[in-house]
């Protein structure tokens, strides 16, 4: 059977907290970021740059099979962490299921404020832009 | 009396505290410095025991204030060298004196089709006030360029210069690059065409490096808060002759002589430019903070900082995935202010990593747009270090550099 939204939220939230120091989380996001899946060149827009980062993000989404995937960039590797647990955690569902989710897991691993406000702005930034995807394609 | 980094720092209280369970490294001071305990006290002093407005009252406190507040303007016309005390009108900050000046100056002196000369290293906020000029006069923005190593192209400034040029404004010191601008030369350059000049000193200040009568500036703005004294104060210098002429920035209390339906008259200089109720509290640590200064013209202090910038200089430039932006030369000063990026490595990822070893620098584009363009990068890392900083916090930056450049590798 298929994982729940809030499953796959609740495994992130575990690995992550394997890690005691913020630096070995860092370490974490850091490999993630490395292993995100290569992002097309012709996705690199200024449509999909998402506003509100030190660094530039770029995320892009298709539908398929009435789910939404998303790929994303980023020109700083730990923001391609982040984006990496995002993508893991909402690409491939449904719009329905994206829209009405609170999006509070993002609180409870801590990120928001161990990251600089700049970051943080640049991961609300993200959050909506997931948020308003799926609510356009519902 | 001789003084050493320790004694200083000792003087810090807010340098004791620690970030992640870690001792806090400061090293963003060009962004703002902290606060020693005398200005403190002298904040915390005018609050509890000497608040009142100003000026115009007859009450004791009110007296007291009052002379809190202008003898705070005489020790600043001492400390920059102003001639006349009049000249020294209190603002918030740099911005708001640069805005003040383009915006006053601007109605006086700036009409269509006349030029404002900036450099290409200038902060947004000596940049952006006169883009507004230029828009509401029709007026044209004019770059003096730097070259590679981040010095000003002197040698163009007077070609760039035309009859129509009203005014040049420049940094004593760009906050990206941290190179001691030659404000004499250009000053003379400027007034061989008679062109007035406004000087930038946000971050010039702290390091004692002006005086206004001898370098001849006809502006001088800087901020409190970047100098050791409180948020919220600055100082826009400007010669008599300049702002007897100059239509006040805003109306208000304070800065009026007479008021009728009919017509107002102003006050004159200072309060001509000080409309409303000023930072009355905050207004007099900027004299604790300059008496605070004092000290740090001790030789043997100047040898021991020095001692950690220059460790910090050659640790930089020695590194081979380091490129470092405003290179000295010559007989060119560096304040202790070193802006790099690093081959591969993102300057965010850098400073988040630093953050979390307890280390505060700066990253990102340092409101200095146009000057990111120039080199061609996205955003850098900039360090800038007060005469609080050890040469202990130095090598544990350069280690914990390293250690960041690592994991991101």
């Amino acid at each position: 059977m298929e994982k729940s939204l809030q499953d796959i939220q609740q495994e992130v939230i575990e690995t992550f907290s394997m890690y005691d120091e913020w630096l070995d989380k860092y370490e974490y996001l850091i490999e993630l970021g490395k292993s995100l899946e290569p992002f097309p060149d012709a996705a690199r827009t200024e449509e999909n740059l998402i506003k509100g980062c030190q660094s530039r993000v770029w995320l892009e989404h298709e539908i398929r099979d009435g789910r939404i995937w998303f790929k994303a960039d980023s020109d700083a590797i730990i923001t391609k962490g982040i984006i990496s647990l995002l993508i893991q955690v909402y690409s491939g569902r449904t719009a329905a299921e994206i829209a009405a989710d609170d999006f509070s897991f993002v609180d409870r691993i801590g990120l928001k404020e161990n990251l600089s406000p700049t970051r943080a702005n640049g991961l609300v930034s993200m959050i909506e832009t997931i948020r308003s995807i799926a609510q356009e394609n519902r | 009396m001789t003084m050493n980094i320790q004694e200083i720092r000792a003087q810090f209280s807010a340098l004791s505290r620690q970030v992640y369970g870690k001792a806090w490294v400061y090293f963003d001071n060009a962004a703002t410095s902290q606060r020693p305990d005398s200005v403190t006290k002298v904040a915390a002093e005018m609050a509890t025991s000497c608040n009142a407005n100003i000026h115009r009252a007859v009450h004791c406190i009110a007296t007291q204030a009052t002379e809190a507040y202008e003898r705070t303007r005489d020790e600043v016309a001492a400390f920059i060298g102003a001639r006349h005390r009049e000249e020294i009108i209190f603002t918030s900050g740099t911005t708001h004196g640069i805005n003040l000046v383009a915006f006053s100056f601007g109605e006086a002196f700036v009409g269509e089709g006349d030029e404002i000369i900036v450099s290409e290293a200038e902060h947004h906020s000596n940049l952006v006030p006169w883009q507004l000029l230029c828009q509401r006069k029709k007026a044209r923005l004019v770059v003096l360029p730097v070259d590679a190593d981040g010095h000003l192209r002197i040698d163009l400034l007077p070609t760039l210069i035309s009859p129509k040029t009203r005014l040049l404004a420049v940094a004593q010191v760009s906050n990206v690059l941290g190179i001691v601008n030659p404000l004499d030369k250009i000053i003379q350059i400027a007034h061989s065409h008679g062109v007035p000049v406004l000087v930038d000193g946000a971050q010039g200040i702290v390091h004692q490096l002006v005086n206004v009568e001898k370098t001849d500036c006809d502006f001088y703005a800087f901020s409190g808060h970047k100098m050791y004294a409180a948020t919220g104060t600055g100082v826009l210098y400007g010669k008599k002759a300049l702002l007897e002429q100059m239509p006040p920035y805003m109306g208000g209390g304070e800065m009026i002589a007479t008021v009728r339906f009919s017509g107002t008259t102003f006050a004159p200089l200072p309060g001509k430019f000080e409309a409303g109720t000023q930072n009355i509290n905050a207004v007099p640590t900027l004299g604790a903070a300059i008496r605070f200064m004092r000290q740090l013209q001790d030789p043997q202090l100047q040898a021991e900082t020095r001692a950690v910038s220059d460790y910090l200089y050659e640790a930089l430039s020695a590194h081979p995935r380091i490129h470092l932006y405003g290179v000295p030369r010559g007989t060119t000063e560096k304040i202790p202010l070193f802006s790099f990026t690093v081959e591969g490595a993102h300057h965010e990822d850098l400073a988040l990593i630093l953050d979390k070893m307890g280390i505060a620098v700066r990253s990102g584009q340092m409101c200095a747009e146009p000057l990111m363009d120039r080199f061609g990068v996205s955003g850098m890392v900039r360090i800038s270090l007060a005469p609080y900083n050890t040469m202990q916090e130095a090598e544990y930056f350069i280690q914990s550099l390293d250690k960041a450049i690592q994991m991101l590798s």
